[in-house]
């Protein structure tokens, strides 16, 4: 089995820079409006040395364009982001293989964090989320995603979002003394279990819980609740102890960055985060707040290998993280302003026209 | 009854679909063998033969004929 932490820098860098400039080529024979931007910004595929030469897509151009590489025929599943109404989602094109690969990856990866043994698991969201099967919302799909980790499984909140106590209790009952796995949105879990449970705990116990969260924290951000408010709250109302955060978007599904002991985000090696200066895009320092780049070896059918988003975070240090693991770690320090969002991409996506 | 009758009997209960259809059945192939259908054929395979897959097995089980091979390394013979 691939180790997902293993490689130290100039190892990752030799392996993923190869595993990348192969799917820039790929992608620049079989997606032909890849094929335009990169020769609209005179890259010539064959000249690439490393991965950090290989020209970044903003995210948004996936909520453009349809970008594929691959025939219709082929298309297994159809990723879209979550989105408030009235906004363009992303559409991410998966072929039977590329869907396989992202579930395996998200595998080995949350294996390093969890152990290989499939747990029970509460599933802090409501069922309701995947009622509508042919259309999941990237919510959906993530609970989805990180349910194969589970041997048996409750949703906590009903469908008006009110937390089944009896349910969560006789769960709990049943599996006295083990590893119990929760999964669910920070925000939601912030709202609809830690508020609730700050009133009255009713006697819930999750100290051999591990908790996984994600989705982020601008939601939470608002309300001036910080990462380590919403641990120590999570501590205090039923005494779970291990809580990650993991960071990832529905462009890249399967390489997440999960958060390690020490509280830093890890890359694996088959992903990586490039922080970049806003003014031109030129790579940023260790300690340095940059807008980040996430590379990923799995998207194989779309182009979108290379992508541009619009958080911004900062590389906290690069193999040398006490919780051992090899590779970058980094925080991500919130999302970049609505005028800047304009200000770069569509400057970015203007030299296509 | 037999291991394969408990099998073929997974199939049909969870798909909702005859012996027929379920013995050349692959993944995605009807609607309810979805990624939804598929966590649920999988608990009560689990259940019905007592049995933990990895997770590996649960992605590599993309066919009813794939899902037998599978079983062999649980030593459930169908």
């Amino acid at each position: 089995m691939v180790e997902p932490y293993a490689l130290d820098k100039q190892a990752k860098q030799a392996f993923l820079s190869n595993k990348l400039i192969e799917l820039t080529k790929n992608h620049y024979v079989r997606c032909v409006e890849y094929q335009k931007i990169l020769n609209t910004l005179q890259i010539d595929v064959d000249k690439l040395t490393s991965h950090y030469d290989i020209p970044f897509l903003p995210v948004r151009m996936f909520k453009e364009y349809d970008l594929l590489s691959i025939e219709k025929e082929a298309i297994f599943k159809k990723l879209t982001s979550s989105g408030t109404t009235g906004q363009q989602v992303s559409k991410i094109y998966l072929d039977k293989e590329s869907a396989a690969n992202q579930s395996k990856t998200l595998t080995k990866i949350v294996s390093s964090y969890i152990g290989t043994r499939r747990l029970p698991m509460i599933i802090l969201d409501t069922s309701t989320i995947l009622k509508d099967r042919a259309n999941f919302s990237a919510r959906g799909a993530g609970i989805l995603g990180f349910s194969i980790f589970a041997r048996d499984k409750i949703f906590a909140l009903d469908e008006d979002m009110n937390l089944d106590i009896d349910g969560l209790k006789s769960f709990l009952e049943k599996y006295r003394g083990e590893d119990i796995l929760l999964f669910g949105f920070t925000f939601m879990i912030w709202n609809h279990f830690c508020q609730l449970l700050k009133e009255d705990d009713y006697g819930i116990d999750l100290s051999k819980g591990i908790m996984i969260h994600g989705g982020g924290w601008k939601k939470l951000a608002e309300k001036a609740v910080s990462a380590e408010a919403f641990k120590k709250e999570l501590q205090e109302v039923c005494k779970i102890n291990r809580v990650h955060d993991y960071y990832g978007m529905v462009e890249q599904t399967g390489t997440v960055y999960m958060e390690c002991d020490q509280g830093h985000l890890h890359a694996s090696i088959f992903s990586d985060v490039i922080t970049r200066r806003a003014k031109d895009f030129s790579v940023a320092d260790i300690g340095e707040k940059g807008l980040i780049e996430v590379v990923s070896v799995l998207p194989t059918s779309y182009p979108g290998h290379a992508l541009l988003t619009e958080d911004e975070g900062i590389i906290l240090g690069e193999d040398d993280c006490p919780c051992g693991r090899l590779g970058k770690y980094f925080k991500i320090t919130g999302r970049i302003q609505n005028a800047e969002i304009r200000g770069c991409s569509d400057s970015y996506a203007s030299k296509f026209k | 009854m037999t291991n394969l009758e408990k099998y073929t009997q997974i199939f049909t209960e969870t798909f909702g679909i005859s012996a027929e259809v379920a013995a050349s059945l692959e993944y995605q192939q009807i609607q309810e063998w979805d990624s939804v259908g598929h966590m649920s054929m999988i608990a009560t395979l689990e259940n019905v033969f007592e049995i933990m897959l990895d997770t590996d097995d649960i992605i590599d089980f993309s066919s009813f004929e794939k899902g037998k091979e599978i079983l062999k390394k649980y030593d459930v013979e169908v």
